[in-house]
C-alpha cells in the first residue's frame, strides 16, 4: 500500500509517522536521537512502519474477539513480545561489544576478571530484561540506551568492589560500547520474530492450539504487506541532515502547525516545548502559520532542564510530573537556568524544602517561560495547542492551564496523547501533499530518490 | 561599516571596481597611522556614531575607529582571543564585546587589520552618541593611556522623538568651548573654519550618491543587498573618509556600477557570485554578526532572501530623511548630524522607520537580529517586533547573535530561525496566490 | 499614616511598617495617599537620579519605581527583553503591564543607561496615555554649557509637571520643596553616618529598608521616619541592645540602579559583613543637602548638580579626575576595610566600571572582591560563602 512518512529529528528524541493517502495515521516510532542523526532517522522510521504493521494486526485481528478477549491487550502483548525480542538481541549485541572492547583495554588476570564479571553481569542483565517485558509490565523508559544502561551500572557497581576492578573504567567501556551498539541498526527477520512473538501471547493469553493458525495467517499478511512509502518529509533540529531534496524538508514551526492543525483543527496557537527549544506558534484556519517566536538563546526552560532535574534527583524523566502533583506548597523559583539546575536544587533540598514542592516551582517556572514566548508570538486569543515531550508530563500542564487562565481567562485548551508526534505528523501530511501534487519529484534523480526510500520497506 | 581586508578572501569572489578602490583608501589609511610619529600627524580615536570626520581632517589629524577595528578583528577571526584577554583581567562576560575585543587588542600590542601597529591616541575624542557604552569605553581607554586627553562631546538622546533648537545650541557649545579647544592644543595649530567648509560640501555630494545607491534597492529586483552589501557601501562615509575627495569618486563609482544593474536589472553580487532569484524582500534592524559574517550572508541568498533596507546602515547618519553635511553652518550640520544618528532615535521613531521601509520598499517581512553586546540597540527590539507586526501586518523574525564573540553565534540555531522563517513566507505566499486563484 | 503615630513608633514596628512599605508592589501607599489628596498625580521615576523637588512643588508625589524585589512572577516582561538584559526593565514593565502602576500618572526615566533610556520609548508605545518622559542629565559640568543645556532639561520638566498636576505652582513652591529635600537628604546623611560609625546599631538591612521606603513614602511622612530611627537608634544603643560583632567594614560598589532583594543585603550581613557604605539609592544623596533656597529655585537645581562631586557609573569623570579616586575617598571617611563589588547581572554600566574601579584599589592596597545578583536572585550561598570568605580574610589581615 501507498504511505507516505514525516520524520521529525528532535535533539533528543527522533520520531516518525507513518500517514496513507488519506493522511489517516498508521503508525508512530520514537527513537532517542543518539550522536548519529541518520541512525535515529532510521530507527524512527523502522519503529513506526512497526506500528503501522502492528495496527494492521489489530485490525486483522478484531474479528477475534471471542478467542482473545481485549484485542487492544493482546496486540499489546505481542508488541512486548517483539520489544523483548529486539532487546534480547540488542543485549548480545552490546555483551559482545563490550567484551571486545575490554579485550583491548584490559589485560592478563585483569581482562579475566572482567570477563568473568561480564558473564555475570550480563546474564543478570537478560534476566531483568524478561522481567522488565512481562506482558503487563511498566518501564522507565523504552528506550535501550536508559534500559541497559541503569542495569549495567547498578550490576556493574555491585560486583566492582568484589572482583577488586574499577567502577570508573568498567563504565568507561559502557560509554564507548553503547555508542557502537546505536549506530547499528538491526535487520529483523519479521516473519520469525514476530512467529517467536505471537506463539508467547498466544501462551499468555491461554489461546488453544487450534486457534493459532488464523493468528499465524494475520500476522504472516502484516509481516509481508508491502509498505510503499512514496514520499518522505524531514522536520526538527536535524533536518539538515537527511539526505532529502530541499523540497522534502520543512522547518518543525510549518510541521507543529500542521500537525497541531490536523489534530485539533479549531487550533488557532500552538506551544510546542521541545528538548532544547520552545516554540509559540500561531495559525490560521488552514494551519499555515502566521507568525511565530522561538525561545531566545538561553534554553532556560526547555524540556532538557527537566532532563537535568531528574538525573540530579535520581529519577525517570516521567516520574517528576507525577511526584510534582502531589506538592501541597509550591517553592517560588525564579530561575530556569540549566547551568544552576543542580546548585539550585541541593540549595533547596538542604534549606528543608520538599522534593514535591520544588518540583512543582520548577514546572510552574518552565511554564512561566513559556508564557513569556507566547507573548512575544502575539499571545492566545482562541483554541490552544499544547504539543511537544513536555505536554506528556502532568505536572507541566496544570501548571500551563493555570497560567493560561490567569493570563488569558478561558481558554480550550488540546492535548493529544501523541502530542510528542505533532511535528512528525505534520511532515508526514506535507508528505501526502507532495506526493499527490508533486513539486520535485521529476525533478529528483533517482539515484537521491532510492536513497530517501531507501529502508522504506521492512 | 566594514571594510574587508581579508587578502586571502577566494579568488573565485567576484568584486566590484568600487570595492578595490575602497580597499585602497583603507590601506592607504593605515599606512598613514603607521607613520604618524614620522610625519608628526596627530591620531585621533572615535566612534562611528557621531563622528566628526570633516572636524578631525580639517585639523588634518588622523581618525582611528575602534569599532571598526573591532569589526575588523571579528571577520579576521582574531577577536575570541582578544576578548578572552580583556575577560582576564577583569571584563566581566556580561559586557560589550566591541570594548573587550579593542582592550584585548591594545593588551596584545594594538596591532591593526594590516598588521601594522596601531599608533596611540593623541586625543580620545568621546562623542557620546546614542550609545552609554561609549562613555565607560573612552574612560577604559584613559586609564590606558594616562597622558592623552579626552575630549567629551555629549549628544542628548532624541527621548521624544525630535531634536531640538536647544539640543543643537548645546553641542555647538561643546563644539566650540571644548572640542575645537582641544584640537587646536593637541596639534597647535587653530581652527580652520574654511577647510572644514570646504569637507563639509564632499561630504553633502557623497551623501547624495550614498542615498540614491541604497534608494536603489527599491527596484523590483534589487541591484544591492542592503545590509550585507550595505556595510561595505556606508564604509567610507561612516569612517575616516566622508569629507575626501576620494570618498567623493568612491561613491560616484558605486552609484555607476549599482546603476548599471540597475538597467541589466541584475542583483547583487554575493562571495558566491551574482544572486540569483529574488524570493524574499526582507528589512534588517540591529548590526551583523562579524565573526560569520560570510555564513550569515549566505543563509539569506541561499534561501534567495535580499535585504532591501537596513538600519544598520544608519548608525553613522541618516541621510534618507533629507540630512546633508551643510558648508554653510559648519558647526550647526555637525551638531545635526550627531543628533540623528540612528541609535541617538528614540524606539516609536525606530518603529516607524522600519515600519516605513517595510512598506516603501515592498518588503515580504522584517528580521530583528538582536545582538546580545549592543543594549542601545537590543534593548526593546521585541516590543519594536510587536509594534512593526502591528502597524505592517507582516510578521517578524527574530534572532539573537553577537558582533565579535565567537561564542555568541550559533549557526544551526540562526539557519534553522531563518529556514523557519523563509518557509512561512513562502507557505503564506503560497496561500494567498491559492485564494486569488479561486 | 498621620506623623504623630510615626513618632509613637517602636523600632519594631517602625521597621515592620518600612518593610511593608517597601515590598508592597501594589503600591498601596501611593493610591492611599491620592484618596487622600483628590485630584492630585503621581509621577513614578527610575534610578538612578530624578529632581524629585518638581514633582513635589506641582503638588505630585514622587513615586521611585525600583523594581519588584524577588516577589514578582514575571510573564510579560520577559516578553520584552532578551536574556541578556538586567532583570529591572522586566519587573517594571512586568508592574505596568499587570495594572499595578496604573495609580501612577507619568513616568520619568533618566540617562543611567541604554536600556533605562530605551525602556522610556517601551513605555510610550506601550503606555501612550501615560506621561513619559527622558531625563536626559549633562554629562558636561561646565556651568556655561552644560549648566545652560541642564536648565533647559529642568524648565520642560517643570513645565510637564504642572500641566500634567494642572498646578500654579511658583518659584516659592519650589524653593520650600528643595527645603524639604535637603532636609530629607541631611537625615538620610545622619541614618548613612551613624552606620558608618556605629554598624552594629544601624544595620545594613535596616537602613536599607529604611532608605527604600523614603522611595515610596511622601517626603514629609519619611523624614519623620527618618528622624524617629535615629532616635530609636540613639535609645536601642543607650539601652545596650546592639553590641558590636567582629565583623569586616565593607563598601557596596555597582549597586544603584537594579537594587539588590532585601534577602540578599540580610545575607551579607549574616556573612559577618558591615556594610559601611554603599551606593544604593544615590538619590537620597545626590545634590547634598544644601541646595539653596533662595532665588531663582531651578538655577539653584542646576548650580548644584553641576557642583555635586558624587560620582556613579552613569556619570562620566572628566578629564583631571581619577576614577576611583571618589570611591577611595568614601572608604576613607567611612573607615571600611573592602569593597563587595556588587554589580546587577548584564549592568553595563557598573560592570565596564568595575576594572577601572579595582586597579585603582590596587594601586592603593584595598581588597576587594565581587559578585553579581539579579533582583530575585534566588541563590545567596554562593554569595553568602563569597562574601563570608572575604569578610574572614579581612578580618585575619586586620588582625595581623
Amino acid at each position: 500500500m501507498k504511505c507516505t512518512i514525516g520524520i521529525d529529528l528532535g535533539s533528543t528524541t527522533t520520531k516518525a509517522v507513518v500517514l496513507d493517502m488519506q493522511e489517516n495515521v498508521l503508525g508512530r516510532g520514537i527513537t532517542n536521537s543518539r550522536s548519529n542523526y541518520d541512525v535515529a532517522c532510521d530507527v524512527a522510521r523502522t519503529e513506526a512502519l512497526l506500528d503501522a504493521r502492528f495496527n494492521l494486526f489489530r485490525s486483522g485481528i478484531v474479528g477475534f474477539q471471542q478467542i482473545v478477549g481485549d484485542v487492544d491487550a493482546f496486540t499489546e502483548a505481542l508488541r512486548q513480545g517483539f520489544r523483548l525480542q529486539q532487546h534480547l538481541e540488542t543485549l548480545r549485541e552490546l555483551e559482545s561489544t563490550c567484551g571486545h572492547l575490554a579485550g583491548i583495554l584490559f589485560t592478563g588476570q585483569e581482562l579475566e576478571k572482567v570477563k568473568a564479571l561480564y558473564d555475570g553481569v550480563f546474564g543478570a542483565m537478560v534476566i531483568e530484561a524478561e522481567q522488565l517485558f512481562a506482558i503487563d509490565a511498566k518501564r522507565r523508559s523504552d528506550f535501550f540506551r536508559d534500559i541497559a544502561g541503569s542495569s549495567y551500572m547498578k550490576l556493574v557497581d555491585l560486583a566492582a568492589a568484589d572482583a577488586g576492578l574499577s567502577f570508573e573504567r568498567l563504565l568507561g567501556v559502557y560509554d564507548k560500547a553503547i555508542l557502537l551498539v546505536e549506530a547499528h541498526v538491526f535487520k529483523v527477520d519479521l516473519t520469525k520474530v514476530l512467529g517467536l512473538s505471537l506463539r508467547r501471547a498466544l501462551d499468555s493469553a491461554g489461546v488453544a492450539q487450534e486457534a493459532h493458525a488464523e493468528f499465524f495467517d494475520v500476522v504472516h499478511h502484516v509481516a509481508t504487506v508491502d509498505l510503499d512509502l512514496v514520499v518522505t518529509v524531514g522536520t526538527g533540529y536535524g533536518r539538515a541532515r537527511l539526505p532529502f531534496p530541499k523540497e522534502w524538508i520543512r522547518s518543525e514551526i510549518l510541521c507543529h502547525g500542521l500537525g497541531a492543525h490536523a489534530t485539533f483543527p479549531n487550533t488557532r496557537t500552538v506551544l510546542d516545548i521541545g528538548g532544547q527549544d520552545t516554540k509559540a506558534i500561531q495559525v490560521d484556519g488552514d494551519g499555515i502559520v502566521t507568525s511565530f517566536q522561538m525561545n531566545d538563546r538561553c534554553a532556560a526552560g526547555c524540556g532538557r532542564y527537566l532532563g537535568y532535574i531528574a538525573d540530579e534527583m535520581n529519577l525517570g524523566l516521567h516520574e517528576l510530573g507525577p511526584l510534582a502533583q502531589t506538592s501541597t506548597s509550591t517553592v517560588k523559583i525564579n530561575s530556569t537556568c540549566t547551568v544552576f539546575a543542580g546548585a539550585e536544587l541541593r540549595d533547596r533540598l538542604a534549606a528543608g524544602q520538599k522534593r514535591e514542592d520544588i518540583l512543582a516551582g520548577l514546572h510552574r517556572a518552565i511554564i512561566l517561560r513559556a508564557m513569556s514566548l507566547l507573548a512575544r508570538s502575539g499571545g492566545i486569543d482562541n483554541e490552544f495547542t499544547f504539543t511537544g515531550g513536555v505536554a506528556n508530563n502532568a505536572a507541566a500542564v496544570d501548571a500551563l492551564r493555570k497560567l493560561v487562565e490567569e493570563n488569558y481567562g478561558e481558554i480550550t485548551l488540546n492535548i493529544s496523547p501523541s502530542s510528542i508526534y505533532t511535528g512528525a505528523h505534520g511532515a508526514a501530511i506535507f508528505a501526502v501533499r507532495e506526493a499527490l501534487h508533486p513539486t520535485v519529484l521529476d525533478r529528483v534523480s533517482d539515484k537521491t530518490n532510492e536513497a530517501v526510500l531507501a529502508g522504506g520497506t521492512l | 561599516m566594514s571594510q574587508n581586508l581579508d587578502v586571502d578572501a577566494k579568488p573565485s569572489i567576484e568584486k566590484e571596481e568600487s570595492m578595490f578602490v575602497q580597499k585602497k583608501m583603507i590601506a592607504d589609511h593605515f599606512d598613514r597611522l603607521a607613520n604618524a610619529k614620522e610625519s608628526g600627524k596627530k591620531v585621533v580615536y572615535t566612534f562611528v556614531p557621531g563622528n566628526l570626520t570633516e572636524l578631525m581632517l580639517s585639523f588634518d589629524t588622523l581618525p582611528v575607529l575602534p569599532e571598526i577595528n573591532a569589526l575588523q578583528a571579528g571577520m579576521r577571526k582574531m577577536s575570541g582571543e582578544y576578548i578572552a584577554e580583556a575577560e582576564r583581567h577583569g571584563h566581566s562576560e556580561d559586557v560589550c564585546t566591541y570594548v573587550k575585543c579593542d582592550i584585548g587588542m591594545m593588551l596584545k600590542g594594538n596591532i591593526g587589520p594590516t598588521g601594522q601597529k596601531i599608533p596611540d591616541p593623541d586625543l580620545l575624542l568621546l562623542s557620546y552618541t546614542g550609545c552609554f557604552t561609549f562613555l565607560k569605553w573612552f574612560e577604559l581607554l584613559r586609564d590606558r593611556y594616562p597622558n592623552c586627553p579626552v575630549a567629551m562631546l555629549h549628544v542628548p538622546y532624541q527621548g521624544e522623538g525630535e531634536y531640538t533648537p536647544e539640543m543643537v545650541k548645546y553641542v555647538v557649545e561643546q563644539l566650540k568651548r571644548e572640542i575645537i579647544p582641544k584640537f587646536e592644543k593637541v596639534t597647535g595649530t587653530s581652527f580652520n573654519e574654511g577647510a572644514l567648509k570646504e569637507l563639509l560640501a564632499n561630504s553633502a555630494l557623497a551623501e547624495n550618491d550614498l542615498v540614491w545607491v541604497l534608494e536603489a534597492a527599491k527596484n523590483p529586483v534589487s541591484p544591492i543587498d542592503s545590509y550585507f552589501g550595505g556595510v561595505y557601501y556606508i564604509g567610507p562615509i561612516f569612517t575616516s573618509f566622508r569629507g575626501t575627495p576620494g570618498a567623493v569618486a568612491y561613491y560616484k563609482q558605486l552609484r555607476k556600477e549599482v546603476e548599471a544593474r540597475v538597467e541589466a536589472g541584475e542583483g547583487p553580487i554575493t562571495p558566491d557570485g551574482p544572486m540569483g532569484e529574488q524570493k524574499f524582500r526582507i528589512v534588517v534592524e540591529g548590526p551583523p554578526n562579524w565573526t560569520s559574517f560570510r555564513e550569515f550572508w549566505k543563509m539569506f541568498y541561499d534561501e534567495g532572501a535580499v535585504v532591501v533596507a537596513s538600519t544598520y546602515t544608519k548608525v553613522g547618519g541618516v541621510y534618507e530623511r533629507g540630512f546633508r553635511h551643510d558648508p554653510e553652518k559648519p558647526l550647526e550640520t555637525l551638531a545635526e548630524y550627531c543628533l540623528g544618528c540612528y541609535t541617538n532615535l528614540n524606539l516609536p521613531d525606530r518603529v516607524g522607520m522600519i515600519a516605513n521601509y517595510v512598506k516603501e520598499y515592498n518588503a515580504d517581512g522584517f528580521l530583528m537580529n538582536s545582538v546580545k553586546s549592543c543594549n542601545s540597540f537590543s534593548s526593546g527590539q521585541l516590543v519594536m517586533l510587536r509594534e512593526v507586526e502591528k502597524r505592517t501586518g507582516r510578521a517578524g523574525a527574530f534572532i539573537e547573535t553577537d558582533l565579535v564573540d565567537p561564542r555568541y553565534f550559533s549557526a544551526s540555531n540562526v539557519k534553522n530561525r531563518l529556514e523557519s522563517y523563509f518557509q512561512m513566507l513562502a507557505q503564506k505566499r503560497a496561500a494567498a496566490q491559492a485564494e486569488v486563484m479561486a | 499614616m498621620e506623623l504623630e503615630q510615626i513618632n509613637a513608633l517602636s523600632m519594631e514596628e517602625l521597621l515592620t511598617k518600612c518593610e511593608a512599605v517597601c515590598l508592597d508592589f501594589n503600591f498601596t501607599t501611593v493610591r492611599e495617599w491620592k484618596a487622600e489628596n483628590p485630584g492630585q498625580k503621581a509621577m513614578g521615576f527610575l534610578p538612578t537620579y530624578v529632581p524629585r523637588e518638581l514633582i513635589h512643588a506641582a503638588g505630585m508625589l514622587p513615586v521611585g519605581v525600583l523594581g519588584a524585589d524577588d516577589s514578582l512572577e514575571i510573564v510579560r516582561g520577559d516578553a520584552c527583553f532578551q536574556s541578556y538584559i538586567c532583570h529591572l526593565p522586566r519587573s517594571v514593565v512586568e508592574l505596568g503591564m499587570t495594572g499595578r502602576l496604573d495609580c501612577i500618572d507619568g513616568m520619568l526615566f533618566p540617562s543611567t543607561c541604554d536600556v533605562i533610556r530605551n525602556l522610556s520609548g517601551i513605555w510610550k508605545m506601550q503606555f501612550p496615555d501615560k506621561l513619559s518622559l527622558y531625563f536626559d542629565a549633562p554629562q558636561n559640568f561646565d556651568m556655561d554649557i552644560g549648566g545652560k543645556f541642564y536648565r533647559v532639561v529642568l524648565d520642560e520638566i517643570w513645565a510637564h509637571m504642572l500641566k500634567l498636576n494642572g498646578s500654579t505652582a511658583t518659584n516659592d513652591d519650589l524653593l520650600a520643596s528643595i527645603a524639604l529635600y535637603n532636609l530629607n537628604r541631611r537625615l538620610c546623611a545622619e541614618v548613612y553616618d551613624m552606620r558608618a560609625a556605629r554598624p552594629w546599631v544601624a544595620t545594613a538591612s535596616e537602613v536599607y529598608i529604611l532608605m527604600r521606603a523614603g522611595m515610596l513614602l511622601p517626603v514629609e511622612q519619611h523624614n519623620v521616619y527618618l528622624a524617629r530611627y535615629l532616635e530609636l537608634a540613639e535609645a536601642e544603643t543607650k539601652a545596650g541592645n546592639r553590641r558590636e560583632m567582629d565583623n569586616a567594614r565593607v563598601v557596596i560598589s555597582g549597586s544603584f540602579c537594579e537594587q539588590p532583594p532585601l534577602a540578599l543585603v540580610r545575607t551579607l550581613e549574616r556573612a559577618g559583613c558591615y556594610v559601611v557604605e554603599d551606593d544604593y539609592m544615590m538619590i537620597t544623596r545626590w545634590l547634598g543637602c544644601g541646595v539653596p533656597v533662595e532665588g531663582d529655585a531651578l538655577h539653584n537645581l542646576v548650580q548644584s548638580y553641576m557642583d555635586y562631586k558624587g560620582e556613579s557609573a552613569a556619570k562620566f569623570v572628566p578629564d583631571g579626575c581619577k576614577k576611583g579616586t571618589e570611591l577611595i575617598g568614601r572608604i576613607g571617611s567611612t573607615n571600611a576595610e573592602g569593597v563587595l563589588f556588587s554589580a546587577p547581572s548584564f549592568c553595563d554600566p557598573a560592570l565596564l566600571d568595575q576594572p577601572m574601579l579595582q586597579e585603582a584599589l590596587d594601586r592603593v592596597g584595598i581588597s576587594h572582591t565581587a559578585f553579581k545578583y539579579s533582583e530575585n536572585t534566588g541563590q545567596l550561598q554562593p554569595i553568602r560563602e563569597r562574601a563570608g570568605t572575604f569578610a574572614d580574610t579581612i578580618k585575619l589581615w586586620g588582625e595581623a
